[in-house]
């Protein structure tokens, strides 16, 4: 009895901390002084200021385009590196595994200080396509990692015994593998939008032309304290993400997804 | 299948879309490099509308940031927005293009008192966006006598409620200003003397604070502190019974200022862009959405009379006076008052 208590205190504790932070944020987009240290009275004006300011809404237009279009690339790129990856001979597997591993656990800032002087070597001018390159790179290990898992899952000869009925290679693929290992690619691919938005450092080092997304608006602001619009939008963007996660899992005979 | 060739296509449609806009591009664009939030909401669309020249904006956190990101050569950036020790160091290391004035017809504007600044002697290379000062905040609850002078700093009554800078010229200020001595100062023997008395007040100082300060503050865990004018005007906002002043013996001036480095493409468009940024009636709305003080003088007076007659924001002439823009010391000096810093911290 005391045991489960404690169980449940914990899971509490453990609940209030991760949650602490955005619920905070959330009650304080309805606040209505500038300020975030004390409540004001309830108004909905910074959801109404927030799409008349222009730099946040074209940061979040540019921030949603980006993750958008990294997380599908970097998603199909990195599920074909993962099956050719498990195919792979047992010691190149290793390699190959720890090469993926090291763009990981590398400092961001190294990673934004070496794209920057990449595309500076090959000659391609800071801007969209830039960001949306490095943006792809630093996407693809996650996915490799989320669709490696499921990969191991499979039952070995699955793909020998679909050649051997009859499929072709590309149905083999499409038909047998990817439907089973579609839950670890979905994982990747959620991975991928998250980090994508997230990400200030190689973001700040790699954009330019005007090309700026929420993160790196919101870091900046620093000189003059963050504005209330912020927390708005930031309350929009997490409900959106919880409502998208919800769909998500409430797929009709799918495999649940954060439970992976 | 059907779902897959959809989102290849789109892919491929947004990589087109992307690539027209940049193919219409013939008129001329200009990257602007500032911090963020630092700029009136209308401002950029105004000229863009008057000049027909596009302006590519981008913003920084901190100076460092920007130099790093200007000395890689990624982008050929051509107005830059730093703050003065910046700017002196980009002027000292070649990476500024000199102005021509006739150009900057409203440089005119510009107040007599923040002209031939001490990181920019000749106003050869800048022209001052905004400005600011290093003041004492304190809580009017806890400090109750007229606050005026960097003495209350040195006052027992206040034993364990005073912060500092954990910065070092920050930090001698006070001191050099209450000996009546310049902040610039190359005198060896002055700055022993400014640490004696920074190693007298040590016993009643709470500590060498940074970023934490502004908490301290709302949190009226403090009752005074130092702090520059533009975080002080952000921390009031949190608590009212916070009030900023510049001391009587001066102090430390700050400026963020527009300059033009070499990499610039339209030396031409980005003089127009800072002429324009000059202009009382765009200077004017540009200080009232971001709230620091305007260097242009027509500009402040159509600026709300409360703020106008702020001495929080605009101080005295008298005061002002007494004010000065940090300069670099030069290796030599700065390691010797890194070695005082240090001898204070450890005293």
């Amino acid at each position: 009895m005391i045991k489960s208590g404690l169980k449940k205190l914990y899971m509490g504790l453990v609940f209030i901390f991760l949650y602490a932070p955005i619920v905070t944020l959330i009650v304080f987009s309805f606040n209505d002084s500038k300020s975030r240290a004390k409540w004001e009275g309830f108004t909905l004006k910074w959801y109404a200021n927030m799409f008349h300011d222009p730099v946040i809404v074209k940061s979040l237009y540019y921030t949603l385009i980006i993750a958008l279009i990294a997380a599908i690339v970097a998603t199909l790129i990195g599920t074909f590196a993962a099956i050719g990856i498990h195919y792979m001979k047992k010691w190149f597997r290793g390699i190959v595994m720890n090469i993926t591993y090291l763009p990981v656990l590398n400092p961001d800032i190294v990673t934004g200080i070496g794209l920057m002087l990449l595309f500076i070597l090959i000659n391609l001018k800071l801007g969209f396509e830039s960001l949306l390159l490095a943006h792809i790179t630093f996407c693809i290990p996650y996915v490799i990692i989320s669709v490696l898992p499921k990969l191991k899952q499979l039952t070995p000869n699955t793909f020998e015994a679909a050649l051997d009925l009859g499929a072709t290679p590309f149905q083999t693929i499409w038909k047998v593998i990817v439907p089973e290992i579609s839950p670890g690619i979905v994982t990747g691919f959620l991975l991928s939008f998250t980090l994508s938005l997230d990400d200030f450092v190689i973001s700040y080092f790699t954009t330019g032309n005007g090309v700026q997304t929420l993160s790196i608006t919101i870091y900046t602001m620093t000189k003059r304290g963050i504005k209330p619009e912020i927390n708005a939008l930031s309350t929009i963007l997490f409900a959106a993400i919880l409502v998208l996660l919800i769909l998500i899992n409430r797929r009709p005979g799918k495999n649940n997804v954060l439970l992976d | 299948m059907k779902k897959i060739l959809l989102l290849v296509l789109s892919i491929a449609l947004v990589f087109l879309v992307g690539c027209n806009k940049d193919s219409k591009e013939e008129t001329v664009t200009l990257n602007v490099f500032n911090w963020g939030d630092y700029i009136g909401e209308e401002t950029i669309a105004k000229f863009e509308e008057e000049t027909g020249i596009k302006v590519n904006y981008e913003m920084f956190d901190s100076n460092e940031a920007m130099y790093t990101k200007l000395k890689s050569g990624a982008v050929d950036y051509d107005v830059l927005i730093p703050s003065d020790y910046m700017i002196e160091k980009l002027i000292s290391e070649d990476m500024l293009l000199e102005l021509d004035m006739n150009n900057i017809d409203n440089f005119k504007y510009v107040d007599d008192t923040f002209k031939g600044l001490a990181y920019d002697p000749d106003n050869k290379y800048s022209v001052a966006y905004m400005w600011g000062t290093l003041g004492i905040l304190y809580n009017t609850e806890m400090v109750t006598e007229p606050v005026d002078s960097w003495n209350i700093l040195w006052d027992e009554k206040y034993a364990d409620s005073i912060i500092m800078k954990d910065s070092v010229r920050d930090s001698f200020v006070p001191a050099l200003k209450l000996m009546g001595e310049s902040i610039n100062t190359m005198d060896e023997g002055k700055w022993e003397e400014a640490l004696k008395m920074l190693q007298a007040q040590k016993a009643i100082v709470q500590g060498y604070a940074a970023d934490e300060v502004r908490d301290k503050m709302i949190g009226e865990e403090a009752a005074l502190s130092i702090m520059y004018s533009g975080e002080a005007l952000l921390t009031m906002e949190e608590n009212e019974n916070l009030a900023y002043v510049v001391p009587k013996e001066g102090s430390n001036m700050w400026f963020d200022a527009m300059c033009i480095p070499k990499t610039a493409k339209n030396k031409a468009a980005a003089e127009q862009f800072i002429n324009f940024m000059t202009r009382p009636d765009i200077a004017f709305e540009n200080a009232d959405y971001i709230g620091y003080s305007t260097p242009i003088t027509e500009a402040k007076k159509m600026l709300d009379p409360e703020i106008q007659n702020d001495p929080a924001a605009y101080p005295s002439a008298d005061i002002l006076e007494q004010c000065e823009v940090f300069i670099d010391l030069g290796q030599k000096m700065t390691d010797f008052t890194l070695e005082k810093w240090n001898e204070l911290k450890a005293y």
